[in-house]
């Protein structure tokens, strides 16, 4: 209990936030990763799942990047990609120390749901609906962008927030292998036995998982057009749950 | 290096003159089997630790999602906080909710096994709803037309056909849980993760690989194990073929 007592005074010490080593940099830094990341992985996966699943092809891809994305470790992956030599472990700008290597990690584990739940929106799109399409006389890339992605937003949208989600905390584990951000605060205070230390940047690092939990339902909910109508009147909590963590 | 120098004669020794081990700070290869033979001791028992901690949280995780998941079916507006309340959990880094599990449970295993629980619990809540919630009225009126009492309608009816749903729920959570294994390494009981880290720290790279390929594979092997007890738990859905 000591622990948790020196831990809020670590916290509302002022001088432990400011500073280049303080929590603010750190934060900052680890937010930059997150969307930078994000944004990687955002280009990579929504080009390549929404082209095949407008072909509607390589849908086994879609199951099987999900299911290996789950049993690699983070930690293992980080590991590797921080021992090779090519990524290095050098300071990378903003980015911090290893940060090239934490940020292809990051990306990667930011694939799978992103991948998978764009190919399934697009390749879901009822056939009737596509039929008619093709039937009104539009062509494959007419259909795909005036038809299939508006119909298919919602789900994708829920990929990139489960993305986001899971990206920050790949970034927290990223301090295990000498990454940078607030995950270096944790390891630090647990590697050298200074737990309130620890002990507040993980409270820091919940808090702001929180956040980004509820800013991106609330802005998915925004997105949605199919929402707009019901979403005051049926329940805020069932609602986000019923779009949550799906894997 | 030359071979008088050394003391002895064996055959051992005169190899490791002429050649380093693959392992050796000089060579350090990512894939060596001469590691995998001398160091099988730090390999088993890592495992081991790993197999262990994994099983407890799982164990824990189903004993605390069931009545969970009862109590959810049984009063709809508890089902939307159980559910809300496991996801924020599920939110939280592995990396962060250890360290603020040790203000309570200390530097022990029981920190990792019960912050993997907790996640866990997430995946298990979800599935064993869905699996009860699934399960069609006729059946369960049927089954209490036939004069089946409610801990028998759900031991012999209800949980025999939600078992396809739970099952693959806790397919899901037993190999995200070898993963996060790993992580646990923050407090020194991270099965196969702490020796990872140790190959990190010391740039071994024989010992990286090794302890990753294996987590892999203990994810895969504990996947089967899971489908093959499915298979032989419900007879029903493969009878017909076999016969």
């Amino acid at each position: 209990m000591r622990n948790l007592r020196d831990a809020w005074h670590y916290l509302t010490t002022g001088a432990n936030w400011g500073g280049s080593e303080g929590m603010w940099h750190l934060l900052v830094q680890q937010l930059l990763l997150t969307v930078t990341a994000l944004a990687a992985a955002m280009l990579i996966g929504l080009t390549l799942a929404l082209w095949l699943g407008h072909l509607g092809r390589a849908g086994f891809l879609a199951v099987n990047v999900t299911n290996v994305g789950r049993a690699v470790p983070t930690f293992a992956l980080l590991a590797i990609l921080v021992t090779l030599r090519h990524p290095g472990t050098a300071t990378l700008g903003p980015y911090g120390r290893a940060g090239l290597a934490t940020l292809i990690a990051l990306t990667l584990f930011a694939l799978p749901p992103i991948f998978t739940n764009a190919y399934v929106a697009v390749r879901e799109v009822a056939a009737p609906v596509k039929e008619s399409a093709t039937g009104m006389g539009m062509t494959g890339s007419q259909r795909f962008w005036r038809v299939e992605l508006p119909l298919s937003m919602p789900l994708i949208v829920s990929g990139i927030r489960l993305a986001l989600v899971q990206v920050w905390a790949t970034a927290t584990i990223a301090a295990l292998v000498a990454g940078p951000g607030l995950g270096t605060l944790i390891t630090e205070g647990f590697y050298r036995t200074d737990y309130p230390k620890g002990i507040a940047a993980a409270f820091v690092v919940a808090v702001v998982a929180f956040v980004l939990e509820v800013g991106s339902a609330l802005l998915e909910r925004a997105v949605d057009p199919n929402r707009k109508g019901t979403a005051t009147r049926s329940g805020l909590p069932r609602d986000r749950v019923a779009s949550g963590v799906g894997g | 290096m030359p071979v008088t120098l050394l003391v002895g004669d064996g055959p051992l020794l005169g190899q490791l003159a002429i050649q380093p081990s693959c392992y050796s700070r000089l060579v350090n290869k990512w894939y060596c089997t001469d590691y995998l033979k001398d160091r099988h001791h730090d390999l088993t028992s890592a495992l081991g630790q790993h197999l262990q901690i994994t099983a407890w949280s799982l164990v824990l995780g189903i004993l605390i999602a069931f009545p969970l998941a009862l109590l959810a079916r049984r009063v709809p507006w508890l089902q939307g906080l159980i559910l809300g309340t496991s996801t924020m959990i599920y939110t939280i880094p592995s990396l962060a909710l250890f360290p603020l599990l040790v203000p309570f449970t200390g530097i022990s295993m029981n920190t990792v096994v019960i912050g993997l629980a907790l996640y866990a619990l997430t995946i298990l809540v979800r599935s064993m709803l869905a699996g009860l919630l699934g399960v069609p009225e006729e059946v369960r009126e049927s089954a209490t037309g036939l004069g089946y009492g409610p801990m028998r309608l759900l031991v012999r009816v209800e949980l025999p056909l939600a078992l396809p749903v739970i099952m693959a729920g806790l397919r899901v959570a037993t190999v995200s849980t070898v993963a996060l294994t790993t992580v646990g390494t923050l407090v020194s009981y991270g099965g196969l993760g702490n020796l990872i880290r140790d190959g990190v720290q010391n740039n071994f790279k024989a010992e990286i690989l090794a302890a990753s390929v294996l987590c892999v594979v203990l994810a895969v092997v504990l996947d089967a194990v899971i489908v093959g007890a499915q298979w032989a738990a419900t007879p029903w859905t493969h009878r017909r073929r076999t016969a």
